[in-house]
């Protein structure tokens, strides 16, 4: 019951948050409910029992993409400044989009309930068991998606450097 | 039954007596629930209590440091002016201020707060007295204490103040690029240890305190863990995001009364929290000093109850992070993230690799004796 109740009160938290980020005309505020919205859907891996998937939520979104976003938003825009909202156009637009893409999702989900209530409660993942898993080259391990990553992350900062460098 | 004659201030005897006198009374939910509360409001309670001794004995060591007397009027030697301090400040009157965010003005001491009061659930405080233990405890810690530099940002952003801003964004690059240091030491002793859970690693330190285990390797990712802590409670020379002399107090330049305390609060706690966490990870926590072999030495040492032990530990590394601070300049914004980027960060990579050589080839402690 308590879980339930837990749940109940996270999914308010996310649900409230995510429309507040997108209706908020400042963008740091959209920024902050953003953040909330991330740290409720930690909140649910935590409820899930899975503290390592929490702990890199908390760590990759809330401590390292938040502050990237923060210190972006400070040092392009002016952030205190209310955005002028779109032309009618791109809004009916955003609104179908965004809509097809409820479809889709719910439509997934919809299909796949059934499945999600037959799953066997598991012990805890221990951290033993996931390293292995993402450095192995057996079947259903993740060596190559994991080197791949890292090649992209490397062209990443060597992009990032070019541009900060272009006066020499 | 033996522990509780070997072990009498122990606090497993009143904690095992509070779980049966309450799930024999009440049922099970009642009785999870009621201690949960429990749990919590000592946590609260520890977490304020700590702030005020940490206050007190900074002031009294500082003064110490600086051939002063330090705090003399309240009370014999001082020891009530914390308390004082703290009823003054709770009485104080919060100043609205106009064209702040107000939302976020407001919301940013509690970033702080809340970052540091998850990372202090985590800390092991003696024998069976932990509140967090997930089998990722270290990652856990590092994970949750980054949700403070949000606070620091959006308060200083949100005041509308130019000192403010540019502490804040001092502060901002300062934590990022030391939150990795610190990241790396505390991965150098996880190679170590084999475990990320803090329960563990202090059974895996009983005759053999990593920082000895681990010797050379251990001692670097002691020293670079210290330097990176220091750095990340912004404090002693790496000061420069509330430096008064130029920004007046940085980021929390325009909050007042208790909020202004939040931030003051977690400053103070997070310096403790690190030093814990060092003492956890690197100095055996709460485990007394053993030696295997010498059982007569280790009953006389267990004599000692476990929680001493820790804060004794704590009270050394915290006497060291103060001499750090009274003892150096402060930095400059480039030396201090040369210092980071170029020496620390370096250091630690091929660190992490030689401890990774020592565990793989058997020439830990443990090991080789």
């Amino acid at each position: 019951m308590a879980q339930q109740i837990i749940f109940y009160i996270l999914a308010v938290i996310i649900s409230v948050f995510s429309i507040m980020a997108v209706t908020s005309k400042r963008l740091i505020r959209s920024a902050t409910y953003l953040l909330f919205v991330l740290l409720g859907t930690a909140g649910l891996y935590l409820l899930l029992g899975y503290h390592y998937l929490f702990a890199v939520q908390v760590a990759v979104y809330a401590g390292g993409i938040m502050v990237l976003y923060i210190f972006a938003i400070l040092l392009t825009q002016k952030p205190g400044e209310r955005i002028t909202p779109e032309p009618l156009r791109q809004r009916a637009l955003a609104i179908v989009l965004s809509s097809v893409g409820i479809v889709f999702c719910g439509y997934i989900i919809f299909n796949n309930i059934t499945k999600v209530y037959t799953l066997v409660a598991q012990d805890e993942l221990n951290t033993k068991h996931i390293g292995m898993t993402l450095m192995g080259t057996e079947k259903f391990q993740y060596l190559l998606p994991f080197e791949v990553i890292s090649i992209l992350l490397l062209a990443c900062i060597v992009g990032a450097i070019m541009i900060a460098r272009k006066r020499s | 039954m033996f522990q509780s004659y070997s072990q009498p201030l122990e606090f497993t005897n009143l904690t095992s007596w509070l779980d049966a006198a309450l799930r024999e009374n009440l049922p099970e939910f009642w009785a999870v629930f009621i201690e949960l509360a429990l749990v919590g409001v000592v946590l609260l309670a520890a977490y304020a209590v700590l702030a005020m001794i940490l206050i007190y004995v900074e002031r009294k060591i500082t003064a110490f440091f600086q051939a002063r007397i330090g705090p003399n009027r309240v009370g014999k030697y001082g020891i009530f002016q914390t308390v004082a301090d703290v009823l003054k400040i709770l009485i104080k009157e919060i100043i609205q201020i106009n064209k702040v965010d107000k939302f976020l003005f407001y919301a940013a001491p509690f970033f702080m707060i809340v970052a540091s009061v998850l990372t202090f659930g985590a800390i092991p405080f003696g024998k069976s007295l932990q509140a967090v233990d997930f089998n990722i405890g270290v990652f856990y810690v590092t994970a949750v204490s980054s949700l403070g530099i949000i606070g620091v940002l959006l308060a200083g952003w949100s005041s509308n103040n130019k000192y403010s801003m540019i502490g804040a964004m001092r502060s901002g690059a300062q934590f990022v690029s030391y939150e990795l240091s610190a990241g790396f030491a505390l991965m150098t002793m996880v190679v170590l240890s084999g475990t990320m859970q803090f329960s563990e690693m202090i059974e895996n330190q009983a005759y053999c305190w990593n920082i000895f285990n681990g010797h050379i390797s251990s001692l670097v990712a002691f020293v670079i863990y210290l330097i990176s802590g220091h750095a990340e409670t912004n404090r002693g020379p790496f000061d420069l995001p509330e430096a008064e002399s130029e920004l007046t107090a940085g980021y929390h330049t325009e909050y007042s009364g208790l909020q202004f305390g939040f931030f003051y609060l977690a400053e103070y706690l997070n310096m403790f929290i690190i030093a814990s966490i060092a003492a956890t990870v690197f100095l055996g926590g709460w485990m007394p000093l053993q030696i295997s072999g010498w059982e007569g030495f280790n009953q006389l040492m267990w004599y000692i109850p476990s929680y001493i032990w820790f804060f004794g530990k704590v009270g050394v590394l915290i006497f060291l992070s103060l001499w750090v601070r009274w003892s150096f300049p402060r930095l400059r914004i480039d030396q201090l993230l040369n210092l980071e980027w170029k020496y620390l960060l370096p250091i630690n990579l091929v660190n992490i690799l030689v401890m990774v050589i020592l565990v793989l080839t058997g020439l830990t402690l443990t090991d080789l004796f």
